[in-house]
């Protein structure tokens, strides 16, 4: 178990080393370079480019200019944005909480719905509840996140006048209630997605599962249908379901932005797509990174769980 | 879409063709989703013949006609352009940037996994690892990133897309030619002379077409579905060329004043991508083996 967690986090470092040498070359191939915003400004002159450059230490070479950035992104100094020229790191960190209560809310929904339609599509078989099943996650997928969001907000803020279209509460603050009521449509928007994956995920597993010995024997046992799908079943399907948690961890940061960005929800997705218009680099490359952090951090941690609930890994690793 | 299944189905033998063929006439959703993308592929590709107006014609006497009306099937827009007209002409963007970016990740795809696979060694753990990274990015993150600084076009869409999505067809080859390597055939192909790049394109791509193609159709759905989030954020298709995304970058505004405006550029990209995932899972169903068996 030690030796795989060694090895399982020793390949996570890899992994982010590769990440930052990929987003550093992306900083440094997009033309202009990470000073383009500059050249457009005429009030800019070639001298204070050449200064700023010198400033940022940009007439470097490349790999001292990388072992420094990447230096920095280490020890937290994550450089200043070129808009109001506060440190990048609080910037993007002040924004964390926003997304991971979307994130989470709708993880945390997709994954008890899913699971639980996937089980029934499973123990129903060639029903027409399996196919309907089937065919809603077919379009859920299918649909584009942001035009949901957008008739989401249509039907129920601007017609019905229910739910509010966007923001993350009242201008003021607002008790649990509004805060609630705001979360509501972007959780179920961002969610949708994630149920459909869950939903075909959980069905494949279970039918595996489903034609296995052990479910036989725990029928004959005598135990209830209820014990049998989810003392059994279901547990047996954790494997490959947190499995799938790590995986979906890049939809569901793609997901967050597009979903943040059409319901004003103030997150880093919507910092992202907000710098993105300034070309404020240095917020641009520290989210990028956040979110490749996330998603690795993520597949370690499913991974982990994995080898904490599946005693085969301890068995060949040890 | 047909030709490609032609073309699969050709490398085998009779028998197996019709197998092929015959599960995947059963499976109604994926020859629902044919049947789709044939008749938005005509609307796209005849939009020049079949428009009823010309899609960049301002009407300002028109703004805001809503569908049905006299001439105007779908309504216009804000600026009087008819809706229908620039759907179809945005049609002709969206999938044609779909299919390109599926293009890309295949050739990409297939020359990352299968050079890695085939030659080993240190480069294979290169590329692999190099596939593993690029799997880390978030792609919207990425695609927005750099999409911000290049100028966009038809073609450097397709490319960005195409350049953040192959990971998965690379897994795909490389796995497949691992197991492959070790054939009679290939080692016959060896002792005959025959150079690597020729036994990767002669032997082995044959023999991996079937979940590369399954693959390559789902690959088609997303790039429609991440070209429509770039379009609509307003790093992509510019206006006033139309693409699908872009007619619904001001769809917030647009429900206030004319909802079906937000509407039917929804629909069909939900369509697009609907069929083309539809499609991809009824090859899965009529290629896979496994399934095949049950």
């Amino acid at each position: 178990m030690a030796r795989y967690l060694r090895n399982r986090i020793g390949q996570s470092l890899l992994l982010l080393l590769g990440v930052s040498v990929i987003g550093f070359a992306l900083m440094h191939l997009a033309p202009g370079g990470p000073l383009a915003v500059y050249t457009l400004n005429p009030t800019v002159t070639a001298q204070d480019i050449e200064r700023v450059k010198h400033q940022f230490g940009l007439d470097q070479p490349v790999y001292v200019q990388y072992v420094k950035w990447a230096f920095g992104l280490v020890t937290g100094h994550w450089g200043y944005s070129f808009f109001g020229g506060r440190p990048v790191g609080s910037i993007v960190l002040e924004r964390i909480p926003a997304t991971l209560e979307l994130m989470g809310s709708s993880l945390a929904l997709a994954l008890i719905v899913g699971v639980a339609s996937g089980i029934l599509a499973a123990v129903r078989r060639n029903t027409i509840i399996d196919y309907a099943t089937a065919t809603a996650a077919m379009l859920a997928l299918s649909l584009p996140t942001f035009w949901f969001g957008l008739l989401g907000i249509y039907v129920f803020a601007q017609t019905l006048g229910w739910l509010p279209a966007g923001g993350i509460a009242s201008t003021g603050g607002g008790g649990l209630l509004d805060r609630l009521l705001h979360l509501l449509l972007p959780m179920l928007v961002l969610a949708f997605v994630l149920v459909a994956q869950w939903s075909r995920y959980t069905r494949s597993a279970m039918l595996e599962i489903l034609t296995q010995d052990y479910m036989r024997t725990a029928r004959a046992k005598g135990l209830g249908p209820a014990r049998v799908l989810l003392g059994h079943g279901l547990r047996a399907a954790l494997v490959p379901l947190v499995t799938l948690a790590g995986l979906q961890l890049p939809l569901l940061v793609g997901g967050a932005l597009v979903t943040e960005t059409v319901f004003s929800w103030p997150g880093m997705g919507l910092l992202f797509v907000n710098a993105l218009g300034m070309r404020d680099y240095p917020v641009l490359m520290a989210i990028l990174m956040v979110g490749a952090l996330v998603v690795v951090l993520g597949n370690l941690l499913a991974d982990i769980i994995v080898a904490l609930i599946d005693p085969r890994i301890k068995l060949t690793h040890v | 879409m047909s030709d490609i299944l032609l073309e699969e189905v050709s490398i085998r033998p009779p028998s197996a063709r019709r197998g092929v063929l015959r599960r995947f006439l059963r499976h109604r959703l994926a020859v629902l989703g044919v049947v789709l993308i044939a008749l938005l592929g005509i609307g796209a590709g005849g939009a020049p013949w079949l428009a009823p107006h010309d899609p960049d014609e301002i009407a300002i006497a028109e703004r805001y006609v809503p569908p049905l009306s006299a001439d105007r099937l779908l309504g216009a827009d804000d600026l009087g352009r008819d809706v229908l007209s620039r759907l179809m002409y945005a049609g002709r963007i969206s999938l044609s940037v779909g299919i390109a970016a599926m293009l890309v990740t295949l050739v990409v795809g297939f020359a990352i996994g299968a050079f890695g696979a085939y030659l080993g060694g240190w480069i294979d753990v290169a590329l692999m690892r190099l596939t593993d990274v690029m799997l880390c990015f978030p792609s919207v993150f990425l695609l927005l990133f750099v999409a911000a600084f290049v100028t966009p076009s038809l073609g450097s869409m397709a490319l960005m897309i195409g350049l953040t999505c192959w990971m998965e067809i690379a897994r795909i080859v490389h796995a497949q030619i691992l197991a492959l390597k070790s054939a009679d055939f290939i080692a016959a192909a060896e002792l005959a002379g025959a150079p690597a790049w020729r036994i990767v394109v002669r032997q082995i791509l044959p023999n991996t077409l079937a979940p590369i193609l399954v693959a390559a159709t789902l690959n088609t759905a997303n790039a429609i579905l991440l070209e429509s989030y770039i379009s609509f954020l307003g790093y992509g298709i510019q206006p006033p060329q139309a693409s699908w995304g872009n007619m619904l970058t001001n769809a917030q505004s647009d429900f206030q004043v004319d909802a079906w405006l937000a509407v039917f550029p929804g629909l069909a990209i939900t369509l697009a991508v609907a069929s083309f995932n539809f499609i991809g899972d009824g090859l899965r169903d009529a290629l896979d083996p496994r399934v095949r068996d049950a």
